[in-house]
């Protein structure tokens, strides 16, 4: 059965805070959820499906259903980290399309600035029944160096150097000096990049994401229930998703999950990485960006430094404008999440609602992608096709 | 698989890196004849339980390496492939950190770790 078509993002809200200092991570959720459905023009009464991951707090989505007073036939908190959210989409296209619900919502929030770390933050490194935790956790392996050895593999294999990297992050900044809530809105040059300071080579300190409080929801909605609201048709045309992991040791750091998500959603959607208009990339890094691209098909395997390179990025200046709210190099990265603000940044581009210095003119056909874990060992990949009807 | 057969990977033993002669110890499938890592109750490439530890030469090559600046002191997180094939997560020591680089001939040194033997590579001898 397919689910082209059978979803519609109704409503898509981001948390404007990046600083929760006196907000809990459940009022986070509350009002993420809230602002969601007031985009969408709907109540919480009209909620029949419910989908987070493990940042919600208590189990599963029993605390937060009860919390928000809510009863939904169909729940989901599929955890694949920061890409939770992008996959929950093709989840709920899924549940819609076999009629358990008709307004599901997706919702994520957190507190890594100002908050007690909870599950969905932290990492998974010290677990003692996680069976790779003992053949990692006396190495040292944090989430830059585990970053950075993929760099360094792409740097060696290819020839990728730090400027291009570089391009990466002075693009983000280029679109965030145009978004009023983005952490880091200064337009940043490559040298500056590449001559901050060295976190985990190859990557510094501007290659790395921000963190930050805050989170956003996301309602997704029947064909039926998307024609009655007063809102941009924004259609869930396709998606995929693969866990990409160490495989017993033939370990390959040079790709991504992206290689099989990317296939299953353009496949679906019946389009080619040449009718993209816009995407959203996930950025914890700017490596993470380039090799997303390249996984995806935007260029070839080992090409990703001369593509992102001279702007090519840039919404109004490059081919492939990405991430033009600042994306985490630049805006946010909320409860070290960062798949649900890439799906809303592609709703606002679908629906003309993105700043008008970084709107892309005409844009019908959008790509959000998520990498959640560690793009280092193991990692979480999901690929969302979006079309404005 | 029988308990306390010290040949084979049990369910929830600590990491057993190291032979009883000191050598290096990975995992290999006695049916399908692959070897990984790290050590499991089953083969990860054909699913059988007829898994057995093996013994490595100890030398093998950096796959990737990063050193973690922001540490005090700095470190280098690496994957090493080994002649046997595996590539595993360690850590590049008693070197200097601005010399190693990818494909670097490297050999395993044991370091205690909570009591415990755990391998770590060092630049081979030239």
């Amino acid at each position: 059965m397919s689910t082209t078509g059978k979803a519609y993002i109704a409503g898509a809200w981001e948390h404007p805070t990046r600083k929760a200092v006196d907000k809990t991570l459940i009022q986070l959720h509350a009002e993420n959820v809230k602002g969601a459905l007031n985009d969408a023009g709907l109540t919480l009464q009209d909620v029949d499906g419910f989908f987070c991951a493990s940042d919600a707090p208590g189990l599963g989505p029993l605390s937060i259903t009860e919390y928000l007073g809510i009863h939904p036939t169909y729940v989901d908190n599929t955890d694949t980290g920061g890409s939770s959210y992008v996959l929950a989409v093709g989840h709920v296209a899924q549940a819609i399309a076999e009629g358990k619900c008709s307004v599901a919502v997706i919702t994520l929030a957190g507190k890594p600035r100002t908050g007690k770390p909870n599950k969905g933050e932290g990492a998974f490194y010290d677990d003692p029944n996680c069976p790779d935790v003992p053949y990692e956790l006396p190495f040292g392996h944090v989430i830059p160096n585990l970053y950075g050895m993929c760099a360094a593999r792409h740097m060696h294999e290819f020839g990728t150097t730090s400027e291009q990297l570089a391009w990466i992050k002075v693009a983000a900044s280029h679109h965030a000096q145009h978004n009023p809530n983005a952490m880091l809105p200064q337009v940043v040059t490559v040298e500056e990049v590449v001559n901050s300071p060295m976190i985990s080579e190859p990557l510094h300190k501007l290659d790395c994401c921000v963190i930050s409080d805050g989170g956003g929801a996301l309602v997704v909605v029947s064909p039926e229930v998307a024609k009655s609201l007063n809102r941009p048709l924004v259609k869930v045309r396709g998606s995929g998703e693969a866990v990409k992991h160490l495989n017993g040791g033939k370990t390959d750091l040079t790709y991504s999950g992206a290689v099989r998500s990317g296939p299953i959603a353009f496949g679906q959607a019946g389009v080619t990485p040449a009718d993209i208009k816009y995407v959203s990339i996930y950025d914890s890094f700017t490596i993470t960006v380039l090799m997303t691209l390249e996984d995806l098909g935007f260029c070839d395997k080992g090409q990703g430094g001369r593509f992102v390179q001279d702007g090519n990025l840039i919404s109004g200046q490059g081919k492939l404008p990405f991430n033009t709210d600042g994306g985490g190099l630049c805006s946010n990265h909320p409860g070290n999440r960062g798949g649900m603000t890439k799906v809303i940044e592609a709703v606002r581009q679908l629906r003309g609602e993105a700043h008008p210095a970084v709107q892309v003119p005409g844009c019908d056909l959008a790509l959000a992608h998520g990498t959640g874990g560690y793009l280092g060992s193991r990692h979480g990949s999901a690929t969302l096709i979006l079309e404005r009807e | 698989m029988k308990d306390g057969d010290t040949t084979r990977p049990a369910r929830d033993a600590a990491p057993q890196w190291q032979t009883e002669d000191g050598a290096l110890m990975i995992a290999e499938c006695r049916d399908c004849g692959e070897p990984h890592y790290y050590p499991r109750v089953l083969c990860p490439f054909c699913g059988s339980e007829n898994v057995a530890f093996k013994a490595c030469s100890g030398r093998g090559r950096i796959y990737a390496v990063s050193v973690f600046r922001r540490a005090d002191p700095p470190y280098a997180l690496a994957y090493v492939e080994l002649e046997e094939g595996p590539r595993m997560m360690t850590n590049i020591v008693d070197c200097d950190l601005d010399a190693i680089a990818i494909d670097d001939a490297v050999t395993v040194l044991f370091a205690d770790r909570d009591g415990i033997p755990t391998p770590m590579f060092t630049p081979a001898a030239p």
